[in-house]
């Protein structure tokens, strides 16, 4: 049996808080301030580590919000009903305390200009935040590979970035799709219920242009959108998961 | 050492009651979902129950013939090893002591053993004496497959992880054989109120 | 417990082997079925981080961590480069 035991080689670092921002009713975003701010790739992720006063520690990942280029990183968190660190990072960290970081960590669920496209990205709920630093890095760079975000969201009140999302669609290479799939203003014209063949289709690059996809959400969302591409004729090599739980280390 | 995160306690609060709950634990009230691998789905006309390993005869029984044994309703705490406890749990299903008076074995070690391939060593002085069951009922409810319907293994008194959800047999050996968990560092006894978490705990 | 994808383990797997590994390559020790170690299937939040081939669901690997020390058990999958 082959065995490896290492110590931990990748540290930990410290975040300070500098400021938090209410994106929905459950969702805030945090702005860290790292002490040395190494640049991460878009789509990468870091590891966030509570310590309680008895040093029992809980740990999660959490996608990187902000863009590459901009000058403070930033995690979106969802607070979970059942959440052990969720609701802590949405509900009690204040500005000027300090979060135990490691990263940015992750080559795979990663988007760079350099990357033959288009890029196809499908987000599930709080699945939409990597896709925020891939939109802000290919609008930073002025790219003009072209991008598609197909968003599904229970109702317009949990759409995270909504007017950011607006105004980077207003970038000619840009689209922002959005469905909402429970609750739906009576004059809402986009497309309503859950991400299907049709909608896909729609919203799509057809599969012979191998249009490169993202896909980030809850488990049973990011499965179903993916059978579904791969059933439509999308090259499984061309897509990127990345599914989250309510738990995890 | 890390320093303390202000105002983090987790999601543990004080334990009320420190005669019903091990040192570290803490105590929950839903119930926590943990798999080593995807849920198998067994039709239930497939499904078996059997007794095999160092035994004069082995002995199977279906699903049918399974429900049909004397069965108990014990309730009882239960704690896992990744440190919640869960308190006044009830269930129903038939003893080991009843399923291993059906086979001559001197054995004194057992595996249970499951669909997708999970396994769990026990000693056989561990799962007799009424302090074990193959439970298929949860809460009153037949037992849900994501906590290991249609049949787990119950052993309270030990870490959960002996626990087997999806169990389908025991096979009774002469030597103690590591299982899945006991097999990458965990102890091969698992008492909660000792601790014995990994292998020489 | 939900099932997650290789790239859930990242900060793990920098712990143990350096670096990233999301995008290493490997085959699988049951079926052959090759792929990157982010397209696995993790199975996290148990006694130990259990992690699948997708294709088969054979155990790739898994990662215990014992009173501090993280081991992982690689027998069920061929990395293409350990270095």
């Amino acid at each position: 049996m082959a065995r490896a035991a290492l110590s931990g080689r990748l540290s930990w670092q410290f975040g300070r808080v500098v400021e938090l921002v209410e994106e929905t009713a459950r969702t805030k975003s945090l702005v860290l301030e790292t002490p040395a701010r190494q640049g991460h790739r878009a789509g990468q992720h870091v590891d966030v580590r509570l310590t309680a006063p008895d040093g029992y520690q809980a740990q999660r990942s959490y996608s990187i919000a902000s863009g590459p280029e901009d000058e403070h990183l930033v995690l979106t968190v969802e607070r979970l009903v059942d959440g052990e660190v969720s609701p802590y990072l949405v509900d009690e960290l204040r500005p000027g305390d300090e979060l135990e970081l490691r990263g940015p960590i992750g080559g795979y669920f990663v988007w760079e200009a350099a990357l033959v496209g288009p890029v196809l990205m499908v987000a599930g709920g709080s699945g939409v935040v990597p896709f925020r630093a891939m939109l802000r890095h290919g609008a930073a760079l002025g790219s003009d590979v072209p991008m598609r975000l197909l968003y599904s969201s229970r109702a317009l009140s949990d759409v995270i970035y909504g007017e950011e999302l607006m105004r980077l669609a207003e970038r000619e290479p840009v689209e922002v799709h959005l469905t909402l799939t429970r609750e739906w203003p009576d004059d809402w014209a986009g497309p309503r219920g859950r991400i299907d063949g049709p909608l896909l289709d729609q919203v799509a690059w057809p599969p012979p242009q191998r249009p490169l996809i993202y896909i980030c959400g809850p488990s049973g969302f990011v499965e179903a959108a993916s059978q579904t591409l791969v059933q439509r004729g999308h090259d499984p090599s061309r897509i990127r998961t990345e599914r989250f739980g309510p738990s995890g280390q | 050492m890390s320093p303390v995160s202000r105002g983090f306690l987790g999601r543990r609060r004080p334990v009320e009651d420190p005669s019903r709950v091990p040192p570290g634990q803490y105590v929950t009230h839903d119930f926590p979902v943990l798999s080593a691998g995807p849920t198998p789905h067994t039709p239930l006309e497939e499904w078996s129950f059997t007794i095999s390993g160092e035994v004069a005869e082995p002995v199977s029984w279906t699903w049918e013939e399974f429900l049909g044994l004397a069965a108990e309703s014990p309730t009882v705490d239960i704690h896992c090893v990744t440190k919640w406890s869960k308190l006044d749990t009830s269930w129903k299903g038939v003893s080991v002591d009843a399923l291993l008076g059906n086979v001559e074995s001197e054995a004194a070690w057992l595996t249970a053993w499951s669909d997708g391939g999970y396994t769990t060593n026990l000693a056989v002085e561990d799962v007799t004496g009424g302090k074990a069951w193959v439970a298929y009922e949860y809460g009153g409810e037949p037992l849900e497959p994501e906590h290991g319907g249609p049949a787990r293994l119950l052993v309270p008194h030990l870490y959960f992880w002996k626990s087997a959800k999806w169990v389908r047999g025991l096979t009774l050996t002469r030597d103690d054989e590591p299982g899945f968990w006991e097999n990458y560092g965990y102890n091969n006894h698992g008492d909660p109120w000792l601790e014995q978490r990994y292998q020489g705990d | 417990m939900e099932e997650l994808d290789g790239n859930a383990i990242a900060g793990q797997l920098v712990e143990v082997f350096g670096r990233d590994m999301t995008r290493a390559h490997g085959a699988c020790a049951h079926c052959g079925t090759e792929s990157q170690l982010a397209e696995l299937v993790v199975y996290p939040g148990g006694p130990g981080t259990v992690v699948r081939c997708r294709a088969c669901g054979n155990v790739a690997f898994v990662f215990v961590t014992v009173r501090q020390t993280t081991c992982i058990d690689v027998a069920g999958f061929a990395l293409d480069v350990i270095s």
